[in-house]
């Protein structure tokens, strides 16, 4: 495998959800629509698009926690869409997720450290014992006390859930995370500290990540190659520096445009 | 413009009563908004931004929260005399609100025609079907296209930017003095959130209505506000026009907030430095004693 | 512009240099998290009223249990010379039933039977409808689906009216009325069950826990059923106070416990003839009973379910 080839590639993806419309009709309502891209290893590659827009869905169907309805997705040159459950779980070590709501992401009921040691024993990468000083480990590596495991989610603030998030996503040492909207309900300062973690673990770590937002400037900020969704459709896709800069498609010169950047411009009146 | 003020908080202090003690909700705020202008509030979650907005109307329900100190002064009173009753006289003729949740401020069981006649009929005594005229006019100031249609219309129905305007359309249905917008476009897409803000820009301007704009977003304080206030943990750090505190803001606070926001347009200096070594700016565990509020 | 140039360096993120401070701060509480059945256990005792009914259960049923320690006189042997004898005839200081047994004895003997019956039926039953409810409601299947379709069969019939019907095809007696009340309370715990688990089963922990390589076994028994078996056993809890009631009634219409055998609904139906007649201590004592065990459970239930919601807690 060469260190070129793209470690996630995406091609001719397609959702279709059956649905009712409003007189109970069967319809037939396309999320995604023939949606295709690489990420190459080590990059970040930002999947943008506005509610609605197909972005999460698309996210999912890489995890497989969505069935494509046709197209492929493969890792590291193995096709995805099809897997049995069985082989779509031993991939799961491989590929994971942080949410945008870690704190709904926990279990109430059972303690984070328990949670986040969990996946390890589930694919017996280690003992009991040597879960918890990983898990300990990794706590201490996002900035959170040792006490913490045996703590419930509830318990914590925002930014401590996302850093819970973060942690759970890195406990099988997964090549590929995906990011949805991993910022958007924290405070400025918070998601300043948040990024800055994912940037730093990302160089030690080797990990190529898939970012699913809607913020321009958080795209600019961590993302090589990105990709604009609109309606299902990818309408452009491209180096950042060029797509942002000088967009091509309107949807993608209307959401630059919709960007406030915190300066007063010459124009305002 | 003018420097009178339209609104003027000094001194105020609330408290809250909370099971692991009392917090100081807002501590000796002084927040003024000039006649016609659009003052930003700005603040993180725990600044005291959203309950300062509440506390001026009163909203802040007695079982948990006490104002517990200085003055709210609108048209030459003191807000915080005033009997319930008055106050229900203020809401709304004079002092309108909106909040950022859209969806969840319209009753989901009433038409948006009912709901505006509603408020309409309230202040201003009119007949039904004088009204329904103010309402559609309500609908066409805040640019709801195809107005006649959309009074039968039920909440649901609407996206949430028309949702947004609608609950805009109510707070301005009494032409008040005062606006007071508590983050009402955090839940919208940008393209929407755009527009909405430029609606309230075309409002001041047509209206003269004064405008209170809660936020945490700096780019918004940059695209719509005229003045800004900064708050943080219930203090009030810094307050100046916008020209002057977005330029050149003077507390260490402000001045790490703004660094650590991620923009778009870059200058020369930061692209240079290769994407994987960008670093937003953090605050220091010694400056801002704690980062999180759990 | 230029605050921009100086932000936007090449340092390292003060997370990983600062490891020790910058976790934000730990929680009030002392370092040594408590086990979470303490905290249940303070969150509870905070409910004022949940307390004192777990208080009155705990010492009707310890009376219950002692019984013979607390009364000399037989529940079923009376003394028909002094039969209605009212509150405080000497010796005994709750009277005399209509066929002159202690009312006192009769209550404590009769304790035992009426919280048997409150009990073990939904004792029994839980386990039944927490697995029918976990598969039923979690994968949605055709067999669930049936399954469910078949219990709303029986919700169709009232509570108490297919009691009677069991309980008079099957006979009376303390171990039927129980398996009559056990049946019956199949579908109304099943679909609770159910339900719980269908609302949980949306949620993202759920997902989140797919995403990290649960297979569907793992889902409905690691995930899913500690938040269902909380639901259900506050819906359990309050069911017991009802099932008082409804034995209570079974045996006062007669297809309950075969006299002379003591429980509270036979003791009321026995004093309704007399009431009439202007004596109401008979009827009253033992009514008023299971008015407060039963609402006692009812309260329990409601503390249960706020102390285990985790939110309440902490602080």
């Amino acid at each position: 495998m060469s260190p070129s080839a793209p470690l996630m590639s995406v091609t001719n993806l397609r959702k279709v959800f059956g649905v009712r419309d409003e007189n109970g009709k069967r319809a037939d309502f396309v999320a995604v629509d023939d949606v295709g891209f690489e990420v190459n290893r080590g990059e970040t590659f930002g999947l943008i698009g506005e509610s609605g827009s197909g972005k999460t869905t698309t996210g999912r169907m890489v995890l497989g926690l969505e069935k494509a309805t046709s197209g492929s997705v493969t890792y590291e040159g193995n096709e995805l869409v099809g897997l049995s459950d069985l082989d779509m779980r031993r991939y799961r070590k491989h590929v994971q997720i942080v949410f945008q709501d870690s704190g709904s992401a926990f279990n109430p009921r059972r303690s984070v450290g328990a949670q986040i040691a969990y996946p390890l024993t589930l694919f017996r990468m280690a003992s009991r014992t040597e879960a918890r000083a990983k898990v300990l480990d990794l706590l201490d590596r996002v900035g959170l006390q040792p006490s913490h495991y045996d703590r419930y989610v509830h318990e914590f603030s925002g930014g401590q859930r996302q850093r819970l998030g973060i942690a759970r996503a890195l406990v099988t040492d997964p090549d590929f995370i995906v990011l949805d909207e991993p910022t958007a309900a924290l405070d400025v300062s918070v998601q300043a500290q948040i990024l800055n973690l994912l940037k730093d673990l990302q160089r030690e770590r080797k990990l190529t990540m898939l970012l699913i937002t809607h913020n321009l400037a958080l795209v600019e900020h961590m993302c090589e190659h990105a990709g604009v969704l609109d309606h299902g459709k990818l309408v452009e896709s491209g180096p950042v520096d060029d797509l942002l800069t000088n967009p091509v498609s309107d949807i993608t010169r209307k959401l630059v445009d919709a960007v406030l950047e915190p300066e007063l411009s010459a124009t305002r009146g | 413009m003018t420097d009178a003020m339209a609104l003027e908080v000094k001194d105020l202090s609330v408290d809250f009563h909370t099971d692991g003690g009392v917090v100081h909700a807002v501590r000796a705020a002084n927040i003024s908004v000039r006649e016609g202008a659009i003052l930003g509030l700005v603040g993180e979650s725990g600044s005291g931004k959203s309950v300062t907005s509440l506390a001026v109307l009163r909203l802040l329900g007695t079982t948990r929260a006490k104002i517990t100190g200085g003055q709210i002064l609108f048209r030459g009173e003191n807000l915080l005399d005033k009997t319930e009753k008055e106050m229900c006289a203020i809401r709304g003729p004079h002092i309108g609100m909106v909040s950022q949740n859209a969806l969840s401020a319209l009753d989901p069981s009433f038409t948006i025609g009912a709901q505006l006649v509603e408020v309409i009929r309230l202040h201003q005594g009119v007949d039904k079907a004088t009204a329904r005229i103010k309402a559609l006019e309500a609908l066409d100031l805040v640019a709801l296209p195809d107005s006649k249609r959309r009074l039968k219309a039920y909440p649901h129905e609407l996206s949430g930017g028309q949702r947004q305007r609608v609950v805009i359309a109510i707070a301005l249905s009494c032409r008040p003095e005062l606006l007071l917008a508590d983050e009402p476009t955090t839940a919208l897409d940008a393209t929407v959130q755009k527009q909405i803000l430029d609606l309230l820009l075309d409002i001041n301007a047509e209206l003269g209505t004064s405008i209170l704009l809660v936020t945490h977003d700096f780019g918004v304080v940059a695209h719509v506000c005229t003045d800004v206030t900064v708050m943080r943990r219930g203090d009030v750090l810094e307050s100046g026009p916008v020209e002057q505190v977005l330029t050149r803001p003077q507390h260490p606070y402000t001045q790490g907030l703004m660094r650590a926001v991620p923009h778009l347009h870059l200058d020369e200096a930061t692209r240079s430095v290769p994407r994987a070594d960008r670093r937003l700016f953090e605050f220091r565990t010694e400056d801002k004693e704690t980062l999180d509020v759990a | 512009m230029s605050a921009l140039t100086e932000a936007v360096g090449t340092g390292r993120s003060l997370i990983g240099t600062r490891r020790a401070r910058a976790g934000g701060p730990a929680p009030v509480e002392a370092d040594t998290p408590k086990p979470a059945w303490r905290l249940a256990v303070r969150a509870f005792s905070r409910d004022k009223m949940a307390v004192l009914s777990l208080v009155v259960l705990v010492v009707v049923a310890l009376a219950a249990i002692f019984a013979p320690l607390l009364t000399s006189y037989s529940p079923v042997a009376g003394d028909p010379v002094n039969r209605l004898a009212g509150v405080g005839t000497d010796g005994h200081f709750l009277g005399l039933d209509g066929q002159g047994r202690d009312i006192w004895a009769r209550l404590l003997y009769g304790g035992r039977n009426s919280l048997l019956v409150a009990v073990i039926p939904v004792l029994v039953v839980f386990p039944l409808a927490l697995l029918i409810g976990l598969f039923a409601g979690f994968r949605r299947s055709r067999a669930g689906e049936v399954t469910m379709r078949v219990l709303d069969v029986l919700f169709a019939f009232p509570l108490v009216l297919l009691a009677i019907a069991l309980s008079a095809v099957l006979g009376a007696g303390l171990g039927n009325v129980m398996l009559a009340i056990g049946i019956t309370l199949v579908p109304y715990m099943a679909r609770v069950a159910y339900t719980a688990t269908v609302q949980e089963s949306s949620k993202d922990y759920v997902e989140a826990a797919r995403a990290y390589g649960a297979n569907p076994l793992l889902l409905m028994f690691r995930e899913l059923m500690p938040n269902v078996v909380v639901q259900l056993l506050v819906y359990a809890t309050t069911l017991c106070g009802l099932m008082i009631v409804v034995a209570s009634g079974l045996s006062f219409l007669g297809v309950g416990v075969i006299p002379p055998t003591p429980d509270w609904g036979i003791m009321t139906a026995d004093g309704k003839n007399v009431l009439l007649e202007g004596i109401y201590h008979v009827a009253t004592i033992p009514g008023s009973l299971i008015l407060v065990v039963s609402l006692a459970f009812s309260l329990v239930g409601d503390g249960v379910r706020d102390a285990l919601d985790p939110r309440k807690q902490t602080s």
